[in-house]
Formats: C-alpha cells, sequence, structure tokens
C-alpha cells in the first residue's frame, strides 16, 4: 500500500483520539458515581 | 408612544454615560490610539518593504482596529461590572435592548475615531494616496465596519463581562465572528486606496457585505443582549 | 446491576459493543476489501474516517443548536438539555480536531500541502475555534442557570456565524484565483464496495457519537450535582485514583 504512514497515521490518530475521550469520559462518571446517591444518577 | 420615547432616552443617556466615562479617563486618547498607532509602525518593521506596506496598509489598518477593539469593549464592561452599574440598571427593570444599543453607539463612536486616527497613520506611514471618491469610500466603509463592529464587540463583551478570565476568552470568542468584517472592510479599503491597481468600483459590493453583517448582528444583539447579561 | 457501573447502563453497553464490531468492520473494509481509486490509489483510504468525521461534527453542532434553542424557548428551562447541547458541542470539537487533521494528511498526499487557503477548509477551521470558544463560555463562573443561559445563546449566535463567515470566505476566495482546490471527493469515483464502506463509516460515527453523548451528558450531570452539593470533582477524582474511599 502506498503512503501506509499517512494512512495508517490518520487511522490510528483518529483511533486515537476517540478512545482517549471516551476513556476520560468513563472514568471520569466512574469516579463520581462512586461518590453519588441514587437520586444523582437517574439512569439507573 | 412614551415607550419609544423612554427607549430612546435610556439609549441616549446610556451612550452618554459611556462616553462620559470614556472623555474623563482619556484612556482612548492616551492609551489605546497610541498603541494603536505603535502597532502600524510595528507592522512596518516586520514587513520593512515601502512597496508591501503600500499594498497591505488596508489589512494592516484593519487589524489594528480589530486589536484596538478588544482592548475598547474590555473597558467598556470594566466599568460596567466594577461598579454593578449594569446590574443596577438591570434591576431597575431597565430595557436591555436599549442598554445595547446605547453601549454599541458608544462603542462605534470611540472605534470610529480610532479608524479616522489609523487611517491618517496609514497615508503618512505607508504613503497611501487617495483620489476624491477613494476617501468617500474609505468613509463609508469605516462607518459601516464600525456599525457591524460596535454590535459585535458589545454583544460579546457583554457575554464575558463579569466572569473571571475574560480578558483572554474575549479575544477568542470575538475574532472569529469579525472575520467578515475583515475580509470585506480590507477589500473595500483597498479599492479605496487604490493598493493593488484596485479600482474604486470594485469596492461597493463589499461595503453591502459589511451593511449585512451590521444589521443582523444590530437584530441579534438587540434580542440576546438581555439572556445573556440577565442574573 | 453492579454497584457502581459509572455512567452505563445495559442499552449504552450494548450500544458499546455493536460501535466495537462496526469500527472493526469499518477498518476492514476500508483497509483491505474495498478497491483502491483510480485517480487518487490508496489515499482514498483516509476518506473513510475523514468524511464521517466531519459528518459527526455537523451533526453534532446541529444538535447543540437544537438543544440550546429548546433550552431557551420552554417556560420551564430543563438543564438536561443545556447538558446535551454542551456534551454534544464537545464531542464536535473532537470530530472537527480529527477531520482537520486527517483532512490535511489527505491533502498533502493529494495537493502536495497540508493546508490550502480554500473556502471550505477556511470555513471549518473557524468552525472549529467558535466551538473551542463556546466551551470556554461554559466554563466561564457562574450558576449552571447562568452557563446554560450563557452558552444557549452562543450556541445560537454560532448559527448566525457559521454561514456568515462561510459567505464571506467563498466571496474572498472566489475572486482570488489563485488558489483554486478541487473537491478532493468529486475526483473520487467511488464503486459499490467503497460506497458501502464510507456508508458503514457514517453508520459507525453516528452510533459512536451517540454512545459519547449518552455518556458525557451523564457525567455533566453528576459534575453538575457535585458542584451543588459544593464538592470538588476533581478532587474526587483523584481520591479515587488513590484507591482512598
Amino acid at each position: 500500500m502506498d503512503h501506509a504512514a499517512f494512512i495508517l497515521g490518520s487511522w490510528i490518530g483518529t483511533a486515537v483520539a476517540v478512545i482517549a475521550y471516551a476513556a476520560w469520559v468513563l472514568r471520569r462518571g466512574r469516579a463520581l458515581s462512586k461518590h453519588a446517591s441514587t437520586e444523582e444518577k437517574p439512569w439507573t | 408612544m412614551s415607550s419609544v420615547k423612554s427607549r430612546r432616552t435610556i439609549v441616549v443617556a446610556v451612550a452618554r454615560k459611556d462616553l462620559s466615562i470614556e472623555w474623563n479617563s482619556r484612556i482612548l486618547t492616551n492609551q489605546v490610539a497610541p498603541f494603536a498607532a505603535i502597532v502600524m509602525v510595528m507592522f512596518a518593521f516586520a514587513l520593512d518593504n515601502e512597496g508591501i506596506l503600500q499594498r497591505v496598509a488596508p489589512g494592516l489598518m484593519w487589524l489594528a482596529t480589530l486589536f484596538s477593539m478588544l482592548i475598547v469593549v474590555q473597558r467598556s464592561f470594566t466599568v460596567e461590572s466594577a461598579d454593578g452599574a449594569l446590574d443596577a440598571l438591570r434591576v431597575a427593570g431597565v430595557d436591555t435592548g436599549a442598554i445595547f444599543v446605547g453601549k454599541s453607539l458608544a462603542l462605534m463612536v470611540q472605534l470610529f475615531v480610532l479608524e479616522v486616527l489609523l487611517l491618517a497613520t496609514a497615508v503618512v506611514l505607508y504613503g497611501v494616496e487617495m483620489t476624491a471618491v477613494g476617501l468617500l469610500e474609505a468613509f463609508v466603509t469605516m462607518v459601516v465596519a464600525t456599525a457591524g463592529l460596535g454590535c459585535v464587540g458589545t454583544l460579546y463583551g457583554g457575554l464575558a463581562a463579569g466572569a473571571k478570565g475574560r480578558e483572554t476568552l474575549l479575544p477568542l470568542l470575538l475574532l472569529p465572528v469579525v472575520a467578515p468584517v475583515l475580509i470585506g472592510a480590507t477589500r473595500a479599503t483597498e479599492a479605496a486606496f487604490g493598493s493593488g491597481g484596485t479600482a474604486v468600483s470594485e469596492g461597493w459590493p463589499w461595503i453591502g457585505l459589511l451593511a449585512v453583517f451590521a444589521v443582523i448582528f444590530a437584530v441579534a444583539g438587540t434580542v440576546a443582549f438581555g439572556p445573556l447579561v440577565d442574573e | 446491576m453492579t454497584p457502581n457501573s459509572g455512567t452505563g447502563t445495559s442499552a449504552t453497553r450494548r450500544l458499546g459493543v455493536l460501535v466495537i464490531v462496526l469500527v472493526i468492520s469499518l477498518a476492514l473494509f476500508g483497509l483491505q476489501f474495498s478497491a483502491e481509486d483510480v485517480v487518487q490509489g490508496s489515499t482514498v483510504r483516509i476518506m473513510y474516517v475523514h468524511v464521517p468525521s466531519i459528518w459527526t461534527a455537523y451533526i453534532a453542532f446541529f444538535l447543540t443548536a437544537v438543544c440550546s434553542g429548546v433550552y431557551l424557548s420552554r417556560r420551564q428551562r430543563s438543564l438536561a438539555w443545556d447538558r446535551v447541547a454542551g456534551a454534544s458541542a464537545e464531542i464536535g470539537v473532537l470530530f472537527v480536531a480529527v477531520s482537520l487533521v486527517t483532512g490535511s494528511l489527505w491533502g498533502r498526499l493529494t495537493w502536495g500541502t497540508y493546508w490550502v487557503w480554500d473556502a471550505r477548509l477556511t470555513s471549518t477551521a473557524f468552525l472549529f475555534i467558535t466551538y473551542v470558544g463556546y466551551l470556554a463560555v461554559r466554563r466561564l463562573d457562574g450558576t449552571h442557570r447562568q452557563r446554560a443561559r450563557r452558552s444557549s445563546v452562543m450556541a445560537l449566535l454560532a448559527v448566525l456565524e457559521i454561514p456568515l463567515v462561510h459567505f464571506s470566505v467563498n466571496l474572498w476566495r472566489s475572486l482570488h484565483q489563485d488558489a483554486s482546490v478541487a473537491d478532493p471527493n468529486a475526483k473520487v469515483k467511488l464503486d459499490g464496495l467503497m460506497l458501502f464502506s464510507l456508508f458503514l463509516g457514517l453508520v459507525t460515527f453516528t452510533l459512536l457519537f451517540v454512545w459519547l453523548v449518552l455518556h458525557r451528558q451523564r457525567t455533566m450531570l453528576l459534575e453538575d450535582s457535585f458542584a451543588d452539593r459544593g464538592l470538588d470533582v476533581a478532587i474526587a477524582e483523584r481520591r479515587n485514583e488513590a484507591g482512598v474511599q
């Protein structure tokens, strides 16, 4: 495959950005919900 | 009828108050205008070529205007939030739309004074030469562009007023919004200066763009200013 | 359900699994099964992440505007709308950033430069800056209501601003003909499998967006109620990382 560095770079870059953001959101949510009451978590 | 009249009274009172504060403090003439002038001189250092300077003079003039505008807007709302004047007016039930128009008018007057000074600086420092029609076009450009800038500046200045970290936030919010003004005013002024062989007649459509911008944000500002500064 | 499942529910977990499956198949189709383009060769494979990410960003900002409008127009102003607007804008900013980066990589391959002063590129950059500003407004001091009102007005102003900027940048470019850049997608002739891969990309990214918004707005709800109780979110988080209750 030509230009593999650019193509894989854009795919991997996208994946890293999205996964990093998702991981941050999940970790934050988990950390906060540990200290939250059930009323503060209407989705449960 | 009486509400229209009282509205006009508020507009005039707010504008006059802002301008008289400005007049007494002399910040515009003693600090902002020299800042704008030094920016123009620094541009000359950076570009270091008379031909290029003459070519890009309109863009530099408007960039210097935008930078100075950030300071003037900041100042216009520091005055308000420092003594809680804006809150006092709101509590008194004064129409926020009228406050918006009044503050915008005061800002426009200050900006216009600055632009005239910058135009003179460009003529002197960058060797710009204008025809009579070109001068008229530059004048109309300044009036219409200033109308838009005054409205946008007041709207976003009000948004950031009274919050921590607003000094750094205002440029981030304001500069992307005024990009159309920079584009339109620069092109129109290029036509007025005749830089790069542009004909004077090429400038008028850009003034149309500036007018559209001014109308949109005058309406949006009158509607949105209340919710923004509320509470 | 486990005592601490964070911001997840069985629905988001199912959606999450689906997204993972879709991402893997997108990688297979985009990088392996689909053919190379006649003109662009293998570089067309960047399209399968680039186009879906800008698509997602547009959806995100549209959702932000709609939620902000609903927030302001309802008599009973519900902060839930504001949180969805904020979550959506945050994710939109992420995806615009992704599309700008992948776009400039693609541009380097097809145009030979990372950036051209093309109207669409320039207004996308403005879109990015505008919503970065929106997120900064959300972080200003004040009550939740103040934040909601300020940011909703900001989001609606952005709806005014973006077309104006796009229009004037277009005018600016059309009068300066020196950099006329053809639309990269126009040069691509998509065959069936390529079209399918692109479509798969759009679906995958959209579902990914939905999953992210669901989690993020719940996290925001927790952040808000923590702030109401006067607790510092950062301290709670750090304590959690250290394993202290």
